[in-house]
């Protein structure tokens, strides 16, 4: 299980990358939001998928699942979740400003912008 | 146990929910935002004493005792430059007051500023792995808000390059987290330093450690700088200010603790690394603050290039330079703010960043122009200023270890970083006044009174030294024997 989880976590990191590489604002916001997929994954695989019951004691059971990396990953989605919205509403509001999502125009224009001043 | 420790985290937290609901009563929020700055500095005196009476201060959350629960621990380094960044932080809140138009401040300024001093203080507070993360991101979400506050083509474009090389390495945080967690089966700093010290630090926890590297560098500034000096000039002076002083110092921070209190046993391997960068750091930014003619990229440069040279200190990693890299950071940190202020007014007056269209300001505001000349000797050095002491511990201690390259490269770095600053002072004030702008003057008299107490500050700090450096000691202590952290962290 463990191996699937593995090989799942590389073609996230490497479908998240390619698509950082692109040139499209879109495409690029979709391709952080993978990779931290990839990387909550990473998480669960690290700790050992095991079966067991929740970390709660006198339930008679012997078996526990730790808990602790799907805190980690509780929190991390949180975060990310955030980060992802606000990195969207910016991209929208750079689109509008700069009347563009290719990042290449983006920076020629600035330095068409800059030759100009100088 | 002591639950000051938390307070450094809690009053900006607190105050930023407060103005959110304040946001339209600018004087309010003003005066409460100042005030609670004001009293973090006092916060941080008094947690200073404590550890400087009674040693290292713990607080164990909810009552969990480490390793299980999250600990937050107030050792001496990290209190003084809770210390530092909440000074600098209340100067560049004054500053503000006249510095960034009403429309910023209509739209939360304030309380983004106070949510990233939060993230910066429970960085330098926290004893946890996974904790600093969740430190880091709320300082940098409150960052991306802030630089792209104003909302202009210039500020979209550099807010989208920096959001995106920051969420990159924050992914890359996650990572190493999971495989330390991995490979250790914990989080928490201290422990992590003893079960490392016991299992050894093997090739695979190497690898993880040049991966955390990465990330923190990333955030430093250290030789993966490349995004800084375009998107520390963006927003307006207090906030550059802000992030010039306080941000890549965070970085640094958690790269020193790290690398002194976990990652200490392969120092052929990861300090060398470290070394390199820094000395490449130091050519590049060095380099980059000569040639730039703009002046928010002379500084954005000056930025990289003195953590380069604290990168150094911990490359050699012996008590002095160590010693040398706290004083510098505090000095830094101070040094850096107030640069940025000044560069901000400078700018005003002239109405231009560019040193070569400026001209003969020193005729209409002296003091502008001797206090930005304090300010560069004490970035370079010269004795009775705060520079001095700093640097020169460093370059002593490499000395020692016998580290030429390295000192020469922290001499080489001082001359380039005169050239780059003294450039500044010579082309913006002297000569002829290209356009003279006596209406703007009152308004930056005020601008300069509140970057004066910054100004103090480093002349003091220079010229008693003497009296300061046992504090500076004791923080060097920690570094170079983990076992005081381990003690002080489960000791209950």
């Amino acid at each position: 299980m463990e191996v699937v989880v593995a090989v799942i976590v590389g073609v996230l990191f490497a479908v998240g990358i390619y698509l950082i590489l692109t040139q499209d604002l879109l495409r690029i916001v979709l391709g952080t939001s993978l990779l931290t997929h990839a990387v909550h994954l990473l998480l669960m695989a690290m700790s050992m998928l095991k079966t067991g019951a929740a970390p709660l004691l006198g339930r008679g059971k012997e078996e526990f699942v730790d808990p602790l990396p799907q805190a980690l990953i509780l929190t991390s989605i949180v975060i990310n979740f955030g980060i992802t919205a606000f990195f969207l509403v910016l991209s929208y509001r750079a689109y509008q400003k700069l009347d563009t999502t290719d990042m290449d125009r983006m920076r020629s224009e600035s330095s068409k912008h800059r030759g100009r001043r100088r | 146990m002591n639950n000051w420790v938390v307070a450094p985290l809690l009053i900006p937290l607190f105050t930023a929910v407060l103005l959110i609901f304040l946001h339209n009563k600018l004087k309010l929020q003003r005066w409460i935002s100042l005030l609670s700055s004001l009293l973090n500095v006092a916060v941080a005196i008094f947690l200073m004493v404590q550890v400087r009476t009674t040693g290292i201060q713990t607080l164990n959350m909810s009552g969990w005792a480490p390793p299980y629960g999250i600990v937050l621990v107030a050792d001496m380094f990290a209190v003084l430059l809770v210390l530092a960044a909440s000074i600098v932080t209340a100067c560049c809140l004054w500053y503000s007051f006249r510095g960034i138009d009403e429309e910023r401040e209509r739209h939360y300024f304030y309380s983004l500023v106070h949510f990233m001093i939060a993230g910066v203080n429970g960085s330098f507070l926290t004893g946890d792995l996974f904790n600093l993360f969740v430190c880091f991101e709320l300082m940098l979400m409150s960052s991306y808000a802030l630089i792209v506050l104003g909302g202009t083509k210039r500020q979209f474009r550099e807010t989208l390059h920096y959001i995106l090389i920051n969420v990159l390495s924050s992914t890359l945080f996650v990572a190493s987290v999971a495989y330390l967690y991995g490979a250790t089966g914990t989080l928490n700093l201290a422990h992590l330093s003893m079960r490392i010290a016991e299992s050894g630090q093997t090739g695979p926890i190497t690898v993880v450690s040049a991966l955390l590297l990465v990330v923190f560098s990333v955030k430093a500034g250290l030789f993966l700088f490349f995004w800084l000096p375009g998107s520390y000039g963006a927003p307006p002076a207090a906030i550059s200010a802000l992030f010039g002083a306080l941000l890549t110092k965070v970085g640094m921070y958690a790269l020193i603790r790290t690398f002194t209190l976990i990652f200490y046993h392969e120092v052929q391997v990861t300090h060398m690394l470290i070394g390199t960068m820094a000395v490449a750091t130091i050519i590049l930014g060095g380099f980059g603050a000569v040639s730039q003619t703009n002046v928010n990229r002379i500084l954005g440069y000056n930025v990289i290039a003195s953590i380069g040279f604290i990168s150094l200190a911990l490359a050699v990693s012996n008590e002095d330079a160590l010693k040398g890299a706290v004083f510098y950071l505090v000095h830094d940190m101070i040094v850096k703010a107030l640069l940025f202020l000044l560069a901000g007014i400078l700018v005003a007056e002239t109405g231009t960043e560019r040193i070569n269209r400026m001209g003969g300001v020193l005729s209409h505001s002296p003091l502008l122009g001797w206090m930005f000349l304090i300010a560069s000797l004490a970035v370079v050095g010269i004795p009775p200023l705060s520079g001095f002491p700093g640097k020169l511990l460093i370059i002593q201690g490499s000395l020692e270890n016998g580290q030429y390259i390295v000192a020469a490269a922290g001499v080489l770095l001082t001359l380039m970083l005169l050239y780059s600053l003294i450039k500044i002072f010579i082309l913006g004030f002297w000569g002829k006044a290209r356009r003279p702008r006596e209406a703007h003057w009152k308004q930056s008299r005020k601008l300069l009174l509140a970057s004066a107490p910054l100004m103090m500050l480093i002349i003091l700090l220079g010229v008693f030294a003497e009296p300061v450096m046992p504090y500076m000691q004791r923080a060097a202590d920690i570094l170079t024997d983990p076992s005081i952290y381990i003690q002080a962290v489960f000791k209950e």
